[in-house]
């Protein structure tokens, strides 16, 4: 479904991320792994047209989208949550809803729908549809985020560190959502710090380190692995 | 429901002083000043909804205020069209040359756009003072017709001319807010939130950006052809950068990305400028340092400050009821108390 081909992205004369190879499948629920400035969140950023390619290919179903501006991408069926709960902290909850439809402005049906789903996945939603998105906590925020990132009914979910900066009650709920968005046939590609809880509920997984993949492999696969456990899980 | 009659009476009071204004002063000079001050406010709005809703700070106000006013001078004076045509192609004129330069302004963000902007308005300034041919250089265009009659209506006398300001001013709120209230709105405020987000909600950025930057310097090109119709001379003068800096401070000093702001900017910096007269050029020692205590202290200005005040008195009222609450449980709980002690005396 996703295909990045020898991806690389820079900043300037830094390169970020180097010669990156990753294929996620139709249904699947791929892990991006790895500590801070590994380059998850410039692999997101180059798949959503937000950094441009330097080198490499990136394709979506069969079609090369590297060089398409991020709205047509996100049109294309690829939408990310972007790190750090990032909201329009003056609209109300429902609002901010509201413009992850964006993209289904003039379809009405669709919008409802997708509504319908987002609060049938985060009922806190429609019970603070009127509160100021800022107005609420942490968790709700990120909940928030990811429900407006649903209303533009994407196919491929791409979540950046969902659980950052949550109390671990919610981490495991949080946890539970993205394996329910799986099952209800959303592809996702989720970066991660909390490998064993990310490993957990993930088909495969891509280990980042300094730019580049280090290791790569199923979910048991890398769990199991003796360099991956050490640098992230600590067991 | 008690909010919007509250807004809806304020409003029309508004409209209602507005209009009953010069009948109760009857000062051809006070009635002209306000006349002029709708017309900034109107190049107010427009530069609000540029650079308060949508973030983009432009300093090329002035350059398209003058476009538009040359525009309706020289259609109006040197090719003889009727006044109200000269109107629309002028703010029409405006437009596009809004969109050819945004095209390009649009590209560079933040100081970067700022810096761009006030070049370009420069630049404006620079074409019009230097091309005597077609502009008259520092001579100025002279002899601009006042709006042409329309039925039996006559645009000669200063209340008529007040009044069709006034409509102006009143077409540019209504749409003003129009916009603001709609998904459109939303879109501007998203750039100004965050490009970055607007962009992966799947927002083409760069045509929002176009449109709040076209419809901008419409408004201004509007202003800009009225005043040449109201004043009826025109000067280079218009177009430089001190006119995009009064423009800009009374949007501050309102309140910029609010919807009140520009009216309350303009009205109270307008007038003020009035009474100071005296002070002549030393009336920047009164604004300098009341515009920055402002923006420290207070970004969203005058009418930001009366925002906050409005919401720390409905905190301190939901607050206030609570601890009525509480004040009557606890007073229960005393009458409970004394109740108790009542029996063991009896007892
Ligand atoms: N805008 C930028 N300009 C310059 N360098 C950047 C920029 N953004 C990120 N970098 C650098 O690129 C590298 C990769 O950063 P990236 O944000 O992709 O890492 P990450 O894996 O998402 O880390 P984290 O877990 O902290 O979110 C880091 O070294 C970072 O310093
Ligand atoms: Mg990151």
């Amino acid at each position: 479904m996703l295909e990045l081909k020898g991806v690389s992205v820079r900043y300037g004369n830094f390169t970020a991320i180097q010669k990156i190879d990753i294929n996620v499948k139709e249904g699947e629920l791929v892990v991006l792994l790895g500590s801070n400035g590994a380059g998850k969140s410039t692999t997101f950023r180059a798949i959503s047209g937000l950094n441009s390619v330097h080198d490499g290919k990136i394709c979506f179903q069969g079609e090369t989208i590297s060089n398409l501006s991020p709205d047509r991408i996100v049109r294309a069926g690829i939408v990310q949550c972007a790190e750090g709960r990032k909201l329009f902290p003056a609209m109300t909850v429902y609002e901010n809803l509201m413009m992850g439809a964006f993209v289904h402005r003039k379809r009405k049906s669709r919008m409802k729908e997708a509504l319908e789903m987002v609060y049938e996945l985060f009922p806190i939603l429609q019970e603070k549809g009127h509160d100021a998105a800022g107005s609420l906590s942490g968790g709700q925020q990120q909940m928030l985020a990811i429900g407006r990132a649903l209303m533009a009914q994407p196919r491929l979910l791409m979540l950046d560190e969902p659980s950052i900066g949550l109390a671990p009650l919610i981490v495991e709920q949080m946890f539970e959502v993205i394996q329910q968005i799986k099952q209800s046939g959303t592809t996702i590609l989720l970066a991660e710090q909390n490998a064993s809880a990310a490993l957990k509920i993930a088909d495969r997984g891509y280990v980042f380190e300094n730019g580049s993949v280090a290791v790569q492999g199923t979910a048991d696969e890398l769990f199991a692995d003796e360099k991956v456990r050490r640098a992230y899980i600590g067991a | 429901m008690s909010v919007l009659l509250n807004r809806r009476t304020v409003v029309t009071g508004l409209i209602l002083f507005a209009v009953l204004f010069p009948f109760v002063t009857r000062n051809d000079y006070v009635i002209h000043i306000m006349t002029l001050s709708f017309i900034w406010m109107i190049g107010v709005y427009g530069l609000n909804l540029l650079a308060g809703y949508t973030g983009y700070l432009s300093l090329a106000h002035a350059g398209f205020f003058a476009v538009g006013a040359y525009s309706l001078g020289l259609l109006t004076v040197e090719a003889g069209v009727n006044f109200w045509l000269a109107l629309i192609l002028a703010c029409l004129f405006t437009g596009i040359l809004g969109f050819l330069i945004g095209m390009i302004a649009l590209r560079t963000r933040e100081h970067f756009f700022a810096i761009y902007t006030l070049c370009v308005g420069y630049i404006i300034y620079l074409v019009i003072y230097k091309w005597d041919g077609l502009t008259g250089g520092v001579r100025g265009l002279i002899g601009i017709p006042a709006p042409s009659n329309i039925g039996p209506i006559s645009f000669t006398s200063s209340i008529s001319q007040y009044f069709l300001v006034l409509f102006f001013l009143l077409l540019t709120i209504f749409f003003i807010y129009r916009i603001v209230h709609s998904l459109t709105g939303r879109t501007f405020m998203a750039i100004r939130n965050s490009e970055d987000l607007a962009l992966t909600l799947g927002i083409s950025t760069m045509k929002n950006k176009l449109v709040s930057f076209v419809l901008s310097t419409i408004f201004a090109g509007l202003a800009g052809a009225l005043y040449a119709g109201f004043v009826r001379f025109i000067g280079p003068d218009i177009g430089y950068i001190t006119i995009t800096f009064d423009l800009l401070i009374y949007l501050l000093i309102g309140g910029i990305g609010t919807m009140s702001g520009p009216i309350v900017g303009t009205l109270l910096i307008v007038w003020l400028s009035q009474y100071l007269q005296f002070l002549q050029d030393y009336r920047m020692l009164v604004f300098g340092p009341l515009l920055a205590f402002l923006i420290i202290f207070y970004p969203w200005g005058i009418v930001g400050i009366f925002q906050q005040w409005k919401q720390k008195r409905q905190a301190r009222k939901a607050r206030s009821i609570h601890q009525e609450e509480n004040r009557k449980d606890e007073v229960e709980l005393d009458a409970g108390v004394s109740a108790d002690q009542e029996q063991v005396r009896e007892g």
